[in-house]
């Protein structure tokens, strides 16, 4: 097995992750591409570790690690999703702005930065 | 670990089933961040999950590939599908799933595959890594968890039950904060 090929696949969807995180509006969508981004990441370890022949195995241990931590992260994203769907009634994350900068409009002082809930 | 390594072109037997593979992963990876469903896109989540189990399969890392099909096709996508569900998404088309800065996002996205894939093709057009069954299975990688990595392993029990009482604290409504 050359190791161009899994690697180019997995440059591939990591990069889809990053459209994904970035085009998405919805939460959960985003969650998705997050779990895209650490599938490209756990191609790779694989993929390298096949190739050098680690006799610790530790390409493929950190993968089950990796896969072991996306679990525990897209519990508790969803969690948070979850409450913040409580208070807002909406995961859109273009609306949830009441941590962002405030951005003053010019001419007017009013502050643009509110959540509209 | 490079030497007499055959040709790039034509791929041998496990290297076209790889590369079937890594198309349907790259194809349903495409068709999740651009649906306009948000159940086909878990469900198109499972497709991709499920290509990469069977490439892992195919680079011999048996026990990672179980696993996947385990915690990710079995865990991950029913929480998203929990949360799409819990969020009240609308079955059918929804439109407005995209943001206005789409097109600034496939630029970004664009630009990373083309400095990902030109880095990597260039420093790994050589690298052949023969295939040897085995490897992977859950004997060699149990023993080297439990000896070599035990202690990361603990660590990381510790994360997973600081992650369940997080996610049980955080999505209680009869716990509040102090006001």
């Amino acid at each position: 097995m050359h190791v161009v090929y899994p690697v180019v696949v997995s440059a591939l969807l990591f990069s889809i992750g990053v459209y994904g995180v970035l085009a998405r509006r919805n939460a959960i969508l985003v969650l998705m591409s997050v779990e895209l981004m650490l599938n490209a990441v756990n191609l790779n370890l694989v993929a390298f570790d096949v190739w050098l022949g680690d006799r610790l195995h530790g390409g493929q241990v950190l993968t089950l690690f990796v896969i072991v931590i996306a679990a525990a992260e897209v519990g508790l994203g969803l969690a948070i999703v979850l409450a913040v769907f409580r208070t807002r009634r909406t995961v859109d994350v273009d609306r949830l702005r009441a941590l962002a900068e405030v951005v003053r409009a010019p001419g007017s002082g009013r502050p643009d930065g509110e959540d509209a809930s | 670990m490079t030497s007499q390594a055959p040709g790039l072109w034509p791929p041998s037997g496990p290297e076209v089933v790889f590369l079937l593979l890594g198309a349907v992963a790259v194809g349903s990876a495409l068709l999740v961040v651009t649906t306009r469903q948000l159940v086909h896109a878990a469900l198109w989540l499972v497709v991709c999950f499920g290509a990469l189990a069977g490439g892992y399969l195919v680079l011999t890392a048996e026990f990672v590939a179980w696993v996947q099909v385990l915690i990710y096709v079995g865990a991950v996508v029913v929480l998203l599908l929990f949360g799409i569900m819990l969020t009240r998404a609308p079955i059918g088309p929804s439109a407005g799933l995209d943001s206005g800065n789409r097109w600034a996002a496939a630029l970004v996205a664009v630009a990373t595959a083309a400095v990902l894939v030109t880095v990597v093709v260039t420093g790994f057009r050589s690298a052949y890594a023969p295939l040897r069954p085995g490897q992977g299975a859950a004997e060699p990688l149990g023993a080297s968890v439990f000896r070599t990595w035990v202690l990361p392993f603990e660590a990381l029990s510790v994360l997973l039950l600081a992650a369940l009482i997080g996610a049980i604290v955080l999505s209680r409504t009869d716990i509040r904060g102090r006001e």
